[in-house]
């Protein structure tokens, strides 16, 4: 997709050459960036009240700041409560079930691409069509499958779910950019006496670097944020993660906005941080993940 | 090279693990829905089989033809704004300044968790001291709505974060789309005299219509199961009048203890979004694709 765009010579924009044009020009302008204010304004407004104490948030302008910000709102919610247990709860969930996606899903892609076996089609089919099984449909049976293996009320059922849903598009994102892999060095390295694994772990799965960084992005959105296996398969509190524990936490919170506002921001700065980095791997991912569908 | 490539030991190595995966988290229960289905089920006693009468229930049963009523309003509707992500996507691919900057604010919604879009909402929406009170007040409005606890509107007022949530996803796969089309098809029908409004019609767009038939499913099928926000912000409520397909099967089962009768919808609502993918593909399927690339 970035190629495609930067092969696209920027040209001199047409319609500002007219005075109409550029007034036409113009007034889309003010669209889009009356449409950018609008997605950023209530960020911003949740980052404001985060720094307020209750009097502030209602009697102070929505977008005006307190005289002293209020950072000991996010060192008293981060303190009190299990905050930060559900937090470190989020990174390590997220992080073992990115890692083991993304390494499940290259070895499939590997044997897809690669190797040559008669039933590639029927189980590439299993992995696609997985993509369009509304989770909320397994929801009951897997409540129930994992209670007959006594594994409710533990993570690992939140990695396995989130793994099992994410090998579809993981494998997708993958496919196009294995497609176009050489195969000369890979048969080269046969030729040389190499085995499978070792043309797997040692050539083809660093030459793949890239893309797994993309897809690595977007597992990780997603398990960062999932709700509903969570919010069913986990009842203790201290197991949650960071988007239920909010959703409770928060709840405990009718009056007091200036916490909320700070459990709120902690819960989306990782992503936000993220995006400031490497927001063109995030679209460039969220872009291979859909359009190939 | 052939025959290290099609060691069978191999394939089944890399291949079965992932396999054994979905079927066990993804195929075998959406199997179990449509089985338990059939049952009388509270979830903790023995199933009794009562063939499809909780079918037979379904369809007699008021309040799931409302939330089935929802739902497919938010998909109709989520539909139509394609068109709107559509114009935006085709103004940002006109090389417009910033475009990829624009691009990327649109994005940063999507990227937050549902519970922390819906928390920020409610507050958004907060009767006495929520912001868009607020600034209705400053503009002389005297009787204020209470946006999620009446019936009349909470539909709609639900509808404008699910739009702030995805606005950037859809125009950053039409902007992608748009991007991807070669200049020099441009070029020619410029020189041929076509205005910008005519290649937009009847080049651009029609030169995406695979990623719009893939939009409109995800919007679709997306819309149908939607789940996340609605539990957090409202549950359904008032009386019902926000209740959709997913939160009245999570009603059901997880808090009625009807497994049996959730797992019915949950199968119902399998049934439909795989109903939809396909009706939309062969609705839009095009005899021939266009081939530019």
């Amino acid at each position: 997709m970035t190629t495609a765009e930067t092969a696209i010579k920027r040209r001199k924009n047409p319609a500002s050459r007219s005075i109409g044009g550029g007034i036409v020009y113009g007034l889309l302008y003010v669209v889009l960036i009356l449409a950018s204010v609008l997605q950023i304004l209530p960020l911003v407004w949740l980052f404001f009240f985060s720094l307020k104490n209750s009097q502030e948030v209602f009697e102070l302008p929505p977008f005006a700041l307190p005289s002293k910000p209020r950072w000991e709102n996010y060192e008293s919610v981060w303190s009190q409560g299990n905050i930060s247990k559900y937090f470190f709860n989020s990174v390590w969930i997220t992080v073992v079930s990115v890692i083991l996606t993304i390494l499940l899903a290259s070895l499939v892609t590997f044997a897809m691409t690669r190797m040559r076996w008669k039933l590639r089609p029927f189980v590439l089919g299993l992995f696609m069509v997985g993509m369009m099984i509304p989770v909320h449909s397994t929801l009951i049976p897997l409540f129930n499958l994992f209670q007959k293996l006594h594994l409710t009320d533990n993570q690992a059922n939140l990695v396995l779910s989130y793994t099992a849903f994410n090998l579809p598009i993981t494998i997708m994102i993958l496919l196009g950019f294995y497609y176009a892999l050489p195969r000369e060095v890979e048969e080269a390295a046969v030729m040389d006496g190499c085995g499978v694994n070792r043309v797997f772990f040692q050539i083809v799965l660093p030459m793949t670097a890239s893309v797994i960084v993309t897809a690595a992005i977007i597992n990780m959105i997603y398990n960062w944020n999932e709700f509903i296996f969570v919010n069913t398969f986990i009842s203790s509190d201290h197991l949650k993660t960071l988007t239920v524990g909010v959703q409770n936490f928060v709840g405990q919170y009718t009056t007091n906005w200036g916490a909320v506002g700070a459990t709120l921001m902690i819960s989306i700065l990782p992503i936000l941080l993220a995006f400031l980095l490497l927001s063109n791997r995030i679209v460039e991912g969220i872009a291979a993940g859909s359009v190939k569908g | 090279m052939e025959k290290v490539m099609s060691n069978k030991w191999i394939i089944a190595l890399y291949v079965l693990p992932s396999l054994l995966l979905i079927v066990a988290i993804i195929y075998l229960p959406i199997v179990l829905t449509g089985y338990y289905g059939l049952m009388e089920w509270d979830g903790i006693s023995p199933m009794a089989f009562i063939g499809l009468d909780n079918y037979a229930t379904l369809m007699r049963d008021e309040k799931f033809w409302s939330s089935v009523n929802h739902s497919f309003l938010f998909a109709v509707l989520s539909t139509v704004f394609l068109i709107v992500y559509m114009s935006v996507a085709l103004v940002l691919s006109g090389n417009i300044r910033g475009a990829n900057l624009f691009r990327k604010i649109y994005l940063i919604p999507m990227l937050l968790s549902s519970v922390a879009i819906a928390q920020l909402w409610l507050k958004i929406y907060h009767p006495t001291t929520g912001i868009l009170n607020d600034l209705l007040t400053t503009f002389g409005v005297k009787e204020t709505p209470d946006w999620l606890a009446d019936p009349a509107i909470v539909l709609g007022a639900l509808f404008v974060p699910i739009l702030w949530q995805y606005a950037g996803f859809y125009i950053l796969i039409y902007y992608a789309a748009f991007k991807s089309i070669p200049a020099s098809l441009i070029e020619a029908a410029r020189i041929d005299g076509a205005s910008p409004w005519q290649i937009a019609v009847r080049i651009k767009v029609p030169l995406i219509s695979e990623v719009i038939k893939v939009t409109i499913v995800l919007a679709v099928v997306g819309s149908l199961k939607y789940f996340d926000l609605i539990y957090v912000m409202t549950d359904g409520g008032p009386n019902g009048a926000s209740e959709v397909m997913a939160s009245y099967m999570y009603h059901k089962a997880f808090r009625g203890f009807e497994f049996g009768y959730g797992s019915a919808i949950g199968f119902f609502l399998l049934l439909i979004c795989l109903v939809a993918t396909w009706v939309i593909r062969r609705l839009t399927a095009t005899k021939d694709t266009i081939q530019y690339s």
